[in-house]
């Protein structure tokens, strides 16, 4: 007998059939899946080239700076929200790239290999280094659970000052390390302001991470996520290789960490331990879910919450003329204990986050109907 | 007639949207034992769990004591004289047997009374004596019947909720415990609501039994007439 | 050799601090299964209480005291308001809430107390007494050896002496049969936060004064330092965590004296993953005793 008495498609159980693979013969709308993002990510990239046109170099470096967290948010919502897997050590993931940026862009500058090429290669190398890094860590994650993986992923957070300053002939210690700054080509003019090239160079890497993770969603890949996370065993009796699946979520978002790191690295043109803390990691961890997790959207708002979560600071101490001790103490921590409550508030009342709120006022309001929910 | 102990009036209760219950109502008169007996999957364990407050009934009253359960605490029923000994006998695996009996008299305010209550514990049940310092997980089957049983009696309860005390057990040791079941209706009145799979050794020490079916009562009646009714004893019993 | 006895003692005085903080993880972990991430936090939150009693009575004892009971309070409070209401439909809520918490506590200790390191003084000398020309043990060491073993001796008789130690273990092991036996085990989860949030405050108190000082962020190496120590152990075992705090506390002693101090968070790395690849129960684990 060649074939199993199991292998009908009719005998599986119903609850199990909607985390299989499609059929090949009913694809589904795929391929006009893949054109929808394309469209709707060339859309919202003019619209915020467009945008750029119109800012102050200040503003250009804040939307310079969303786009290269998010980046990161939308791989780590991934993660996190999509496959159930809890990292807190993305922060370290991210200087990681940022590292490997730094290092690329000094050797070719001290080869006197210079040109606009440098800064597209050496944001790849970001990525796959940090992309190793991650399949590194997912192997151990696959085995672990919950508390494990947090706290195995929190000692990989508190490894960046240690190994920076061990490597200090590499690394350069807590000094960190300066490289050129990336310049706009010659053929947009004398004129053009550098900020908004740097707004398009991590707009560009911010889109491209949105397209593929948005596809990565919604493909047989994206359905082996959720089924992971939902049911370990349901999901092998499904077919869905568990580890391996595990293993690939991490890798995944670890190069939207690194491609993250890498874009913030060239957008200050230098890389410092101190600017990846323990906290950094959190902070990405709270952005996503308040942004709400497993959302691409909620991603956005993360990204936008961390931009927040820099900036407020300086807001408010222009805002309001404190005493000057008082100031000191108000900057940073008062963002930061209003997040963290509205971290806490979230994870109590509303798992679904910004995103799921958002999305819930729009319906009300009748602009357009809810969507199916995942 | 006098006030039944305990009296369950279209008592409704599920796991989340899937309705196991329905309808059911049954009266259980003092110093009486009173198998519910059915299939399996008949509601049976659903119905204990509800009586003792582990799930919360969508619909339907509790009367205990003449007293209304509803809003009672799970852990508040056992000061009112309401013991259950769920199904797999719920030995705390990792406590000395010396400590889940303890633990079974731990709320009373009487000490010296639960002090008492344990050395006749000790007293009813010999291998538990020998076996005071080992750990739960150490015992046998019926000894560990034994251990719950024991640990529910250590509160001197005046109902006693028992989820299939045979269950994997040898029909001689089933035996000792359905006589000891007797024993303490006889003695101390001790009122049992007793479920069952094993309806032979269930009917013979009931004064009345509950038949369930599908989470309904099918029939309420005598333990002599389910066991004397032919008709009856085909339709829901099997035998 | 001398090098060597130096730092042997120092690793187990210090490994001493990190089974106190192992235990608390330990003593949430058995009663609510979950890793309270929140707990160096929560550790600094009542170091800092500690500190403004030392600072306003000049007497550390009454700050010792001070500390401990605000780790009594602040763990019930934890429980109460937020830890109960987490769902368990997000398996990872536990750890994203005490991750807030985090978050929220070292911005209301930095708006409070500022973010710079406050002088923490401790109450016997740290230089370690000169025996016959080898430098040993110091009189804080002694100390910190005495107030842990004090404390895991007082958690030992409790847990196996008293009815409550009786309760909290039965509800810990099996909650619903534990309601039926008439435990209000609610309320014991919120004994078991306090008594562990106290055991952090202590290990926090005996800490700092060994590190930089006072600040929001003293404790977070320790926290992932204790974690490691109690997964070494086995998270359900409490004689495990102390043991796994005195053994990590030894190994980061010699690493760390020996490769440099930078070297301490590779290790402990290395330590946890070597630990949850090859023996994930933990050294001590009661496994064979949970499988019933």
């Amino acid at each position: 007998m060649t074939q199993s008495p199991y292998a009908t498609v009719d005998a599986r159980p119903s609850p199990l059939r909607r985390l299989l693979p499609p059929p090949p013969g009913a694809a589904g709308p795929r391929g006009s899946t893949l054109l929808r993002h394309l469209v709707l990510a060339v859309l919202a990239g003019a619209a915020v080239v467009l945008l750029t046109n119109q800012l102050e170099p200040y503003r250009n470096l804040q939307v310079a700076r969303v786009c290269a967290f998010l980046c990161v948010t939308a791989g780590f919502t991934i993660l996190v929200g999509l496959n159930g897997q809890l990292s807190l050590g993305h922060g370290a993931l991210m200087a990681t790239g940022a590292y490997t940026v730094a290092l690329v862009q000094r050797g070719l500058d001290g080869r006197d290999l210079r040109g606009q090429w440098s800064v597209p290669l050496s944001l790849l190398l970001a990525v796959a280094v940090t992309a190793l890094l991650g399949l590194v860590i997912g192997l151990a994650a696959a085995r672990l659970r919950g508390p494990y993986l947090a706290g195995v992923t929190l000692a990989v957070a508190t490894l960046v000052p240690a190994v920076t300053t061990i490597f200090t002939g590499v690394f350069n210690g807590e000094q960190g390390l300066p490289f050129p700054v990336a310049t706009p080509p010659a053929f947009l003019g004398a004129y053009f302001q550098p900020e908004r090239w740097l707004a398009w160079i991590a707009l560009l890497a911010a889109l491209l991470t949105m397209l593929l993770m948005a596809n990565l969603v919604r493909s047989r890949y994206g359905r082996s996520l959720r089924a992971v996370r939902d049911d370990e065993v349901a999901a092998r009796l499904a077919g869905i290789h568990v580890a391996r699946t595990q293993v690939l979520a991490f890798v995944v978002s670890a190069g939207c960490a690194g491609l993250g790191g890498g874009v913030y690295a060239v957008l200050t043109a230098t890389v410092a331990s101190g600017k990846f803390p323990l906290e950094l990691s959190l902070f990405l961890l709270m952005a996503i879910v308040i942004g709400g997790l497993g959302s691409l959207a909620g991603a956005v708002w993360g990204a936008l919450l961390l931009v927040a979560l820099q900036d407020l600071p300086a807001l408010l101490t222009e805002a309001f003329t404190l005493p000057g001790g008082l100031a000191q103490r108000l900057e940073g921590n008062l963002a930061l204990a209003v997040f963290g409550l509205i971290l806490i508030v979230v994870m109590l009342v509303a798992p679904g986050g910004l995103q799921d709120a958002v999305r819930k006022a729009t319906a009300r309001l009748g602009r357009r109907r809810p969507r199916p929910s995942r | 007639m006098t006030e039944p102990l305990l009296r369950v009036e279209g008592l409704h209760a599920g796991y989340g949207a899937v309705p196991v219950l329905r309808d059911v109502g049954l009266s259980v008169a003092a110093r009486t034992i009173t198998a519910v007996l059915g299939a399996n999957g008949a509601g049976k364990t659903t119905l204990l769990r509800t009586l003792s407050g582990l799930l919360a009934p969508t619909a339907g009253r509790i009367v205990f004591d003449g007293a209304d359960l509803r809003g009672v605490r799970v852990e508040r029923l056992v000061h009112r004289g309401l013991a259950h000994v769920p199904e797999g006998r719920g030995v705390v695996a990792e406590l000395t047997v010396d400590e889940n009996l303890r633990l079974g008299g731990l709320w009373r305010r009487d000490r010296a009374d639960a002090r008492r209550a344990l050395d006749e514990v000790y007293h009813l049940f010999e291998p538990l004596a020998r076996r005071r310092q080992h750990a739960g997980h150490q015992l046998s089957g019926g000894e560990r019947q034994m251990l719950a049983l024991g640990r529910a009696l250590v509160a001197r309860p005046r109902l006693l909720l028992l989820d299939e005390p045979s269950l994997g057990l040898a029909p001689r040791v089933t035996a000792q415990i359905m006589a000891l079941l007797q024993r303490l209706r006889d003695d101390t009145g001790l009122t049992v609501l007793l479920v069952e799979q094993n309806v032979r050794s269930a009917l013979s020490v009931a004064d009345q039994g509950v038949v369930m079916s599908l989470g309904r009562v099918a029939a309420a009646t005598t333990a002599t007439r389910l066991r004397d009714d032919e008709h009856l004893r085909h339709a829901y019993l099997g035998f | 050799m001398e090098r060597f006895l130096f730092l042997t003692l120092d690793g187990l005085s210090t490994g001493a601090v990190y089974a106190a903080f192992a235990l608390a993880l330990v003593l949430i972990w058995r009663a609510a299964r979950l890793v309270n991430f929140a707990q160096g936090a929560m550790a600094v939150a009542t170091a800092y209480v500690g500190y403004a009693v030392v600072a306003a009575t000049g007497s550390y004892w009454l700050g010792l005291a001070a500390a401990v009971l605000a780790g009594l309070l602040l763990g019930a409070l934890v429980e109460r308001v937020l830890m109960r209401f987490v769902g368990h439909a997000n398996p990872l809520g536990d750890v994203i809430v005490a991750l807030g918490l985090v978050l929220l506590i070292q911005a209301v200790l930095g708006m409070v107390f500022g973010n710079e390191y406050r002088p923490a003084a401790a109450p016997f000398d740290t230089d370690g007494l000169t025996v016959g020309g080898i430098t040993a043990i110091s009189p804080y060491d002694l100390w910190v050896f005495a107030a842990v073993a004090v404390v895991v001796v007082l958690l030992a008789l409790l847990f196996t002496r008293t009815p409550i130690g009786l309760r909290m273990r039965a509800s810990a092991f099996a909650p619903e049969v534990s309601r039926l036996l008439g435990v209000d085990v609610n309320r014991m989860l919120t004994v078991g936060w306090a008594l562990a949030a106290a055991v952090g405050a202590l290990a926090g108190m005996l800490v700092i004064p060994t590190g930089l000082g006072l600040h929001p962020h003293a404790m977070d190496l320790v926290f992932v330092i204790a974690f490691t120590a109690a997964v070494v152990g086995g998270l359900d075992s409490p004689v495990g965590a102390v043991i796994g705090g005195l053994l990590v506390g030894l190994i980061l002693s010699y690493v760390t004296g020996y490769l440099g101090p930078d070297t301490t968070p590779l290790a402990v790395l290395a330590l946890l993953l070597a630990v949850l690849l090859v023996r994930p129960g933990g050294l001590f684990s009661g496994v064979r005793a949970r499988q019933v």
